[in-house]
């Protein structure tokens, strides 16, 4: 260990001098900050807007709702990471929790008892919070030891609880069906930042798909026109498509049809990402060899059945980390909504900023939001990760 | 030979809608139309929408007096000149901060994305850590970081950071240079006010700060694959032959890795052009905000997309052409 130290730091002497200024300069920054952290900072601000930061200005009798589509989120996630695991696996036979289970597991105990606590929580809110992290633990625990007992035919559905989830959810945000309806309006916070990075996200994926699929065909006019969709949207910076949804959608279309405001601006995210996921996806099918094609045809293929059966699982896999790469930077892009004065984490920021209560206390305010940005991105990376081990075929057990 | 077949025969010719050389067409044509059908409806839309709230497109309304005043230019303007003037001085300005953030950020991501290949464990940690921070934390949130919590919070005065020749502080970033004479002037201190030859206002320094920090972690992603894509028998040979780490990277993998990092710089580029649009939100007067006062005044919605729409694609069309050109440069030419 010692040995492998020094061999890092101090392998010659222009290295230890180097490695010297950077730990002396390291640890003033650190000493700095957290000496900020600790005494200057006032994180008030953060605790007594918590909800403001969660969900905007969604209405305080309906936020059930919410806790209700959230618990649904964790047994779904808690389901099927258990099943994930239950499945067997050729390198993971028999190994209930791996290490990075235990990890996992470990950080979101920590985090499920430390973050209600530190954000001065209403003592019932945080025990539905430690509520939620033991349902996930205990789902994903039941499903991790009984699910290889439940038949197959129901381990086939269970996928669909995801589409499911978001349906009903999106039914539950909303409203109707003999609930009181929230307009978008009120949708505020982290809330609407992963609505409408979801939104455009899962629309994105088929658009981006078929739009790489036209620039790839033989077809003149298909070739063509998806080109200029792809240039087109790619060469205007995303503010000024925005501001094209919120200023002149309203003349495009016959009066009264245009969507709510939010909408505009989910749909506009949507055709904006799409255009950068067909260049990720042309890759992926640039990667696949033309062989892949003939072969799939001379054995009676059709060709929407090559595509589908041959084509696009290679491709779509050599493409999961630029397409990955694209979807956190439109989780990243949503930031943009608040310069067109939609209240998502940033604009709820500058409102609470502007509340004088609160005046100059951006650096706490800004310092938690890219905590939490970078969370969510970095989490999606590892997601990314793990996943492109999954479908790496040197490591999917062979049938 | 091709042989007359009626359309229903068992084998041979299938029918129409199987047939090679009829589906092509079909399709083409079902597109087309589709294609056709949504532009005109939309246009048709547009020109009735316009027409009744009486904004046809027409473009003399450039020539009016713009009526605001912008807060830094390099180009003349004032609240008496036309809208075009204020919009060719926003140009400017995100011309400028463009320049100045291609050259920053292709250093910054350069020494980053060399660091990575560093013998010192540190140093690729700290270059490891820049990448990863930087990336993942949206870009509009540390152009507001910048400006609110870095810059605004500057002392003013005597009290402001002095380092040679610069002086930081809350009324601007002020630089040594030549004053009238050429003679060089470091910044002084006249009556509690900073004056120097050379002043950026905090906005721009922000925006510019924000823009270099993060396209350089991206920029440094592109460098490091670029020189990870050199032989390992490239570095060992170099150092068998009695060169040292820098002169390694210089004089042989960085030729070599020019032409992988060449296009994934065009990339970078664009996108910094792209980016600097959110100019906007650090109170910097660049095209976009010159265009959004614009429209705010004049309500000519349809035609202040287009110039600027145009604006974009022509500074990425430029920079594609250029970096077209220093790719050629850059290939090996085998014989």
């Amino acid at each position: 260990m010692l040995r492998k130290l020094r061999h890092e730091l101090f392998s010659t002497p222009g290295d230890g001098v180097l490695s010297l200024g950077l730990l002396s300069l390291l640890v003033l920054a650190l000493v700095g900050f957290l000496r900020w952290a600790f005494h200057q900072a006032e994180w008030a601000v953060i605790q007594a807007n918590s909800t403001l930061f969660a969900v905007g200005r969604y209405p305080l009798d309906q936020q059930w709702r919410l806790w209700l589509l959230t618990t649904l989120l964790v047994g779904a996630a808690g389901l099927s990471w258990g099943l994930l695991r239950a499945h067997p696996r050729s390198d993971r036979e028999g190994v209930l929790w791996p290490r990075n289970d235990r990890v996992a597991a470990a950080v979101l105990v920590v985090l499920a008892l430390w973050l209600p606590f530190a954000l001065r929580l209403h003592p019932g809110i945080q025990a539905r919070w430690w509520g939620l992290a033991a349902l996930l633990l205990a789902l994903r625990w039941l499903a991790g030891r009984h699910g290889r007992q439940l038949p197959s035919k129901l381990l086939r559905l269970v996928p669909l609880i995801w589409p499911a989830t978001y349906i009903i959810g999106m039914v539950l945000i909303s409203g109707g069906l003999g609930m009181a309806k929230v307009p978008p309006s009120e949708w505020g916070g982290l809330l609407l930042t992963l609505l409408a990075a979801s939104f455009a996200i899962l629309l994105c994926f088929p658009l981006g798909v078929l739009l790489a699929l036209g620039r790839r065909s033989e077809l003149p006019l298909l070739r063509w026109a998806s080109v200029v969709y792809i240039e087109f949207i790619r060469g205007a910076p995303l503010i000024t498509l925005l501001f094209l949804g919120q200023n002149i959608l309203g003349f495009l279309l016959p009066g009264g049809l245009a969507p709510e405001r939010i909408w505009r601006a989910a749909w506009v995210l949507t055709f904006f990402a799409a255009a950068y996921l067909a260049e990720a996806v042309r890759s992926g099918l640039a990667a696949v060899p033309a062989g892949q094609v003939e072969a799939a045809r001379s054995l009676g293929l059709s060709y929407p059945q090559a595509l589908q059966q041959v084509i696009l699982p290679q491709a779509l896999r050599v493409a999961l980390p630029s397409m990955v790469g694209q979807f956190i930077s439109l989780l990243q892009d949503t930031t943009l909504l608040s310069l067109i004065g939609l209240l998502e984490l940033l604009g709820v920021a500058r409102t609470v900023m502007a509340n004088p209560e609160f005046l100059g206390k951006n650096a706490e305010v800004y310092l938690t939001l890219a905590v939490l940005f970078w969370c969510c991105c970095a989490a999606l990376g590892l997601g990314s990760r793990a996943l492109e081990r999954r479908l790496d075929p040197q490591t999917i057990p062979s049938r | 030979m091709v042989l007359p077949s009626p359309p229903s025969a068992p084998d041979g010719a299938p029918p129409w809608w199987r047939d090679r050389r009829v589906v092509p067409w079909v399709v083409q044509a079902v597109v087309g139309l589709v294609v056709l059908f949504l532009i005109a409806f939309l246009l048709g839309n547009l020109v009735r929408n316009l027409t009744a709230a009486g904004l046809l497109l027409t473009w003399r309304w450039l020539s009016q007096p713009a009526g605001f005043d912008l807060a830094e230019t390099i180009v003349p303007f004032d609240a008496g000149m036309p809208y075009w003037r204020g919009l060719l001085a926003g140009l400017a300005n995100t011309l400028r901060a463009v320049v100045c953030g291609l050259v920053g950020a292709t250093l910054l991501g350069t020494l980053a994305g060399m660091a990575a290949f560093s013998s010192n464990g540190l140093l690729r940690g700290l270059a490891r850590i820049y990448v990863e921070v930087i990336r993942n934390i949206p870009l509009l949130l540390q152009l507001v970081f910048w400006y609110f919590v870095v810059f605004l919070a500057l002392p003013n005065g005597a009290a402001a950071l002095q380092l040679p020749g610069v002086v930081l502080a809350k009324s601007g970033l002020y630089l040594a240079g030549l004053a009238e004479g050429l003679r060089w002037q470091l910044p002084q201190l006249v009556n509690g006010v900073w004056q120097a030859p050379l002043r950026l206002s905090v906005e721009f320094a922000a925006l510019l700060t924000g823009l270099i920090i993060y396209s350089g972690a991206f920029i440094a992603e592109v460098v490091r694959g670029g020189i990870a894509a050199v032989p390992k028998g490239q570095w060992e040979a170099a150092a068998s032959l009695g060169l040292g780490w820098f002169t390694t990277l210089k004089q042989v993998v960085l030729p070599q890795a020019l032409r992988v990092i060449v296009p994934g710089l065009n990339t970078q580029y664009i996108s910094l052009a792209k980016n600097s649009s959110l100019a906007v939100a650090v109170g910097f007067s660049d095209l976009y905000s010159v265009a959004e006062t614009t429209l705010n005044q004049t309500g000519r919605a349809v035609e202040v997309y287009l110039i600027l729409l145009g604006a974009y694609l022509g500074l990425d069309l430029l920079i594609s052409a250029l970096m077209n050109g220093l790719n050629r440069l850059v290939q090996i030419r085998e014989r």
